[in-house]
């Protein structure tokens, strides 16, 4: 190929705080009835005051940690303006210039370094459905979401390809549950995805001059495929000689293709300016770190320590750590049986798959005695024990070779009493099968 | 001082006919005149603030409490319909 691709990506994180981000109505508003979460403030009602949660913010800022952001000590929140109907006030509060969080990174397992631009703390919008009523085509609004807490996180376009992105995602998802400030649910709308994506010439430095923006992906799997259709598609319009057009586009699942949404005649003018309801954020250093005190183990960090602390393969150890149940439910069969290695349990746990909400780890972990105890002999004193029972029956191998296939029980039960129950039977039978071919 | 009076209509979600164009780019225009006079106050020991209350880090806990009852939120929209507020169709995006 010619062309190098230049990813970024823009995803919004919904926090799971109790209440909204700027007013005190219940934030849980999936599946509830339409517009029964709402007040003066989420509703933009004239004269309403909106105050910040202090949990969100926090929350904010962990996240901004987590990938290795400078956390400014001033902050605020300003206005973005613009209009549609889901937006009640004609603005969003959102962050612009001094964001919670800025500058930061994620390494992917290859080494690679991705740059993290910001991490900042906004409001969701209401939530808008397409209908005909009486023949007449309209647009409903539920305003429940409108004011949840988001937070966007903003890469630099250091991306070169899909699996790149999808790495990244996977990680990010992890870190944000492993946070335990949003479950990140994509179906759920939890965490929204928005590559932007060019390409430019091989060995070129600097960014092209346009940019597609790609909306409604709602899974990893998708994200990967509208990157490489946008790769594919942009490719030909270059090597037709012509520039692509700066736009944002859709995926299309069905047809397995984006689609042209709106083209960007303009740039965007949202006409930021602080928000002057808000009062701004000051931090001090001790605060910040008492934050960064109040975090758990992220999963690069158990990741390793599962390594070196279990000695476990690069491989099972990232297995394990996906989520953080398993990790520690890993980490408590463990502890229950010395005898019991840390890696047998971790590929039990792996290979068996096994059900971490139905099998308890002290269940888990029985049962690995059991199998071990079992099998309990090596491979040369079950032939050892085989061959002696072979020739002190000789009247079951004669009938047996005669085609009585029948005799071979015998001569597992005569095994199985020899061997003290520390070998299966059917283990035994095809062994016994084996010798007497 | 020269003001595009179609593009911030258009920021202001704001329909103008023809004629309003022309008056109140010459009223915008001369409104920005005015405002140009703030240019000659001496600023260079004074910060750029957007808050003047001096209040900082005000937030609330994060706890919910009751809502607005559903019924009475729609009750002064100009259309409703099972409980959405009802507008004109947007393009479905
Ligand atoms: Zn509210």
């Amino acid at each position: 190929m010619k062309y190098t691709p230049v990813i970024g990506l823009e995803v919004h994180v919904e926090l799971k705080t109790k209440s909204k981000m700027f007013c005190s109505c219940s934030a849980d508003y999936f599946g509830q009835k339409p517009n029964s979460h709402t007040c003066p403030v989420c509703l933009g009602l004239p004269g309403a005051l909106p105050v910040p949660n202090k949990q969100a913010i926090e929350w904010c800022v962990m996240i901004g940690l987590s990938l290795n952001c400078k956390i400014p000590l001033f902050s605020k929140f300003d206005r973005k303006n613009y209009f549609y109907p889901d937006l009640p006030k004609g603005y969003q509060i959102s962050q612009y210039d001094e964001p919670f969080a800025v500058k930061g990174s994620i390494k992917l397992s290859s080494g690679k370094m991705i740059g993290i631009t910001r991490a900042h703390m906004e409001e969701d919008t209401g939530k808008l459905l397409h209908e005909t009523i009486n023949g007449e085509r309209v647009s409903l609004i539920d305003f429940n979401r409108s004011s949840v807490p988001l937070v966007e996180i903003v890469t630099e376009p250091d991306f070169t390809d899909a699996k790149e992105v999808k790495e990244y995602l996977q990680k990010l998802q992890q870190i944000v549950r492993y946070l335990d400030v949003s479950d990140a649910d994509m179906e759920k709308g939890e965490m929204r995805l928005e590559p932007n994506i060019s390409l430019r010439p091989n060995g070129s430095k600097g960014l092209p001059k346009y940019k597609v923006e790609v909306k409604n992906i709602n899974s990893f799997n998708f994200v990967e495929d509208a990157i490489n259709f946008e790769i594919k598609r942009q490719t030909e319009i270059l090597e037709s000689g012509e520039t692509p057009l700066q736009e944002t586009r859709g995926w299309n699942e069905d047809r397995k293709k984006t689609i042209s949404q709106r083209v960007k005649e303009e740039a965007n003018d949202y006409r930021y300016f602080p928000d002057p309801d808000i009062p701004p954020i000051r931090w001090k250093e001790p605060d910040i770190e008492n934050l960064r005190n109040k975090m758990p183990e992220l999963p690069e960090e158990k990741f390793i320590r599962f390594i070196k602390g279990y000695n476990l393969s690069e491989y099972n150890s990232e297995q394990l750590i996906r989520d953080k149940a398993t990790a520690d439910y890993f980490e408590e069969a463990v502890k229950i049986d010395p005898a019991i290695s840390s890696k047998d349990i971790a590929n039990w746990i792996i290979n068996k798959k096994i059900n971490i909400d139905k099998i308890l780890p002290a269940t888990l972990v029985k049962q690995i005695v059991s199998a071990q105890s079992v099998s309990g002999v090596t491979g040369e004193e079950l032939e050892k024990v085989l061959k002696t029972v072979l020739e002190s029956n000789q009247k079951s191998v004669d009938d047996y070779k005669a085609g009585k296939t029948n005799a071979i029980m015998f001569l597992v039960g005569q095994s199985m009493r020899e061997l003290k129950g520390k070998e299966k039977a059917d283990k035994v039978k095809a062994e016994l099968e084996k010798l007497l071919k | 001082m020269k003001i595009d009076v179609k593009h911030t209509a258009k920021l202001a979600n704001l329909p103008l006919k023809e004629e309003e164009v022309k008056k109140f780019e010459k009223q915008l225009s001369e409104i920005l005149g005015y405002i140009e006079e703030l240019n000659k106050v001496k600023l260079e020991n004074v910060q750029a603030t957007s808050q003047v209350t001096g209040l900082e880090d005000v937030t609330r806990e994060d706890t919910a409490s009751p809502s607005l009852p559903a019924d009475e939120v729609v009750s002064q929209a100009k259309k409703k319909h099972n409980g959405f507020f009802e507008v004109p169709a947007i393009l479905d995006e």
